[in-house]
């Protein structure tokens, strides 16, 4: 059914689909509209779920992780100061293998205090042992929910994930969106059958003290897993696509990139943009193209070291910065790694930061910079300021 | 000076809704200030996040808005390196007692000297209204949308039982009594607590039967009783109307403090 609705609220329409028994989470904006509604579904008894008004996000994971391992399938939703919260409890949910799935409204994070959007805060979250999913519009954002789910809750998996969408842009705007059925969805999502569970007959204790002699073989373990999860995102992806007819077996995606000279690579819903900008160079001969990256982790090296093999240049499109770093965006330097030794150019340009909007026209610029050899910095800054 | 001088006009026009209580509770507590003689060179306003956490941004002082919750540990921090400060806190039910709660009850066991002025709306106004741990038993929220279900804390009874020096109670109608409460407060060595019930007509009065300003103040002017008189009352075995809530003065003593400029 196709419907226009809230990209929020399309998000939520995902959850109740996907029937968690327990949901959490600590109210903070841009990610409140989708709270508000699933606190609503689970009000009027269209929602079969504990919703749980914690008293902060880091309260709102921790009950998460307690509901994952007591065996109930859970949901939490945050960003920015909140996630950054939750950062402790991130690594224990990984640790202890609980397929929590988080939606992330991405929003940059302060000081200064800003709630427009840019990728700080999940990118930040990137060693955490929790996959990462970008979504770049409405659909996306309410489809990659039950890709995630299904990744995670697999045996073979058992890792937790964020969806990570973009704040206002996506979150707040209306777009159409196809809803699957409750019996598709059903289908494709069997209920939750956790591994180690909670069970007085049984007892067991998770997260206890590993001494040196065993803590590297529990990080290693984490790391196999998201092996793992990258070939399982694309059979679950491509499964999915059978089901509801919207394929998401790529870790990443191509658009206009097979005569390409400059490859940019964004995430999220600067892909937009980016498509728009492409199209518009295309038609005044400029050859430009767009890789798309769906999975930040597992970060999809060999995928992108094949899409990127035959083009000239590559411009990182960067809505976070590694302060510090050669390269400014954390993106960049993981793609240049998996172009090692092929002789393509590959630079970052760090924009969109605090939610600076990126127009067709700056895609533009920064093609003709990336031309020029110029990159690794940031992007439109207001010199008047500096 | 007059309290007028602490404002920032050039911060003007303000982010409250009208008839939001915060600014009445500013206003309340930039007379105090400026009664007590201070002066901006030595006082510091420390806020979290929340409408209310707005103030600091208002007034002529140094000020740290900082991260949700967290304003106390903030002030804890700046009152120790420099007790000559005089260190004021604004915040929100929300801030203070949600996500803030442990530092609000270790700031009062340790009774750090600083005051603290919580604008109590029962809801998180900034957020566009969810229930919050003062929203009282039934009050429609964005997450209770068939009423609050759960017991709310009492902020006053909490920081006398944990050791704060200074506690007081009153609304934004009560304006001469919450401003001498709050001069008290920063008079009183030690960690002082000043509570005051506010309208947040956006958030909590709109989904509560409170449409108009007024009938939120009204509200809050009908549903206080007098600490004395609820006292009275329970003592000749009358029964306290569960929804009021006593305002007045809860304690006023001298335990040891810390960061008292000897
Ligand atoms: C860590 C974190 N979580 C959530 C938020 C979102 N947030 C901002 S203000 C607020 C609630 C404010 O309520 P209160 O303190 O009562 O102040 P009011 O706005 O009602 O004056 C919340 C939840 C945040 N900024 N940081
Ligand atoms: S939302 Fe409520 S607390 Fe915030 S400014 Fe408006 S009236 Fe005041």
């Amino acid at each position: 059914m196709r419907k226009i609705m809230e990209g929020s609220h399309a998000v939520a329409e995902a959850v109740r689909l996907i029937r968690p028994g327990v949901i959490s989470a600590y109210p903070i904006t841009p990610q409140t509209h989708i709270v508000e509604r699933l606190a609503e579904m689970v009000a009027d008894g269209d929602l079969d779920a504990d919703y749980i008004t914690v008293e902060s996000e880091f309260s709102a994971l921790s009950a998460c992780l307690g509901a994952s391992a007591a065996g109930s399938r859970v949901y939490s939703a945050t960003t920015s100061q909140g996630l950054a919260f939750m950062f402790e409890v991130l690594f224990n949910v990984a640790g202890m293998r609980q397929p929590v799935v988080m939606s992330i409204v991405n929003r940059a994070l302060g000081a200064p205090l800003s709630i427009w959007n840019d990728h700080q805060d999940s990118v930040s979250c990137r060693d955490s042992g929790w996959f990462q999913l970008y979504a770049e519009d409405a659909q996306e954002s309410m489809d990659l929910h039950f890709l995630a789910y299904r990744v995670a809750e697999d045996h073979d998996v058992l890792l937790p994930g964020f969806v990570c969408f973009d704040g206002f842009i996506l979150s707040h705007t209306y777009e159409p969106v196809d809803m699957p059925t409750q019996e598709e969805i059903d289908a494709y999502l069997p209920p939750f059958v956790p591994v180690n569970v909670l069970d007085a007959k049984n007892p067991i204790s998770m997260g206890m003290y590993a001494t040196p002699d065993y803590y590297t073989e529990f990080r290693y373990d984490i790391d196999r897993a998201m092996d793992r999860a990258k070939d399982l995102l694309v059979t679950a992806g491509r499964e999915l696509g059978e089901s509801i007819g919207r394929d998401y077996s790529g870790l990443v995606e191509e658009y206009r990139l097979e005569d390409a000279d400059t490859a940019f690579v964004a995430m999220g819903s600067l892909c937009g943009t980016v498509k728009d900008a492409i199209d518009e160079m295309r038609d005044s001969g400029i050859k430009a193209g767009l890789l798309k990256i769906r999975s930040y982790r597992p970060f999809p090296r060999a995928e992108i070291a094949k899409a990127l093999s035959g083009v000239s240049r590559v411009a990182v499109l960067e809505k976070n910065v590694s302060l510090g770093s050669a390269m400014k965006g954390a993106v960049g330097p993981e793609v240049k790694d998996a172009l090692w030794g092929s002789g393509i150019d590959v630079f970052s340009y760090v924009l969109g930061l605090g939610g600076r909007d990126v127009r067709k026209k700056d895609i533009a610029a920064i093609n003709a910079l990336s031309i020029a050899g110029k990159g690794d910095m940031f992007y439109g800054l207001r010199e008047e300021l500096i | 000076m007059s309290f007028k001088d602490w404002f920032r006009e050039d911060r003007l026009p303000h982010i409250f809704c009208t008839g939001c209580g915060n600014g009445t509770v500013i206003n309340c507590t930039l007379e105090a200030v400026e009664e007590m003689g201070w002066i901006r060179d030595t006082t510091v306003f420390i806020s979290g996040i929340g409408c209310s956490s707005r103030a600091p941004g208002y007034i002529t002082t140094d000020s740290l808005h900082t991260t949700h919750g967290r304003a106390l540990a903030f002030a804890t921090g700046v009152k120790l390196a420099n007790p000559r400060l005089n260190v004021v806190v604004f915040t929100g039910d929300g801030d203070l007692a949600a996500i803030g709660g442990n530092h609000f009850i270790h700031a009062c066991r340790r009774n750090i000297d600083i005051t603290v002025v919580c604008m109590n709306n029962m809801i998180y106004g900034m957020t566009g209204g969810q229930g919050s741990p003062c929203t009282p038993p039934g009050a429609i929220s964005t997450t209770t949308p068939y009423g609050m279900c759960e017991p709310v804390f009492d902020l006053s009874a909490l920081a006398v039982t944990a050791g704060a020096n200074y506690v007081a109670r009153w609304t934004s109608y009560h304006v001469t009594e919450l401003t001498k409460a709050i001069k008290v407060g920063l008079d009183t060595p030690g960690f002082s607590f000043i509570e005051a019930m506010v309208q947040c007509p956006t958030a909590y009065g709109r989904r509560n039967k409170l449409r108009q300003v007024s009938d939120m103040v009204t509200y809050l002017k009908t549903h206080a009783l007098l600490l004395q008189k609820k006292q009275r009352m329970e003592e000749e075995g009358e029964t306290v109307p569960a929804d009021m809530f006593a305002v007045g003065e809860f304690v006023r003593r001298d335990r040891p403090a810390m960061g008292v400029l000897k």
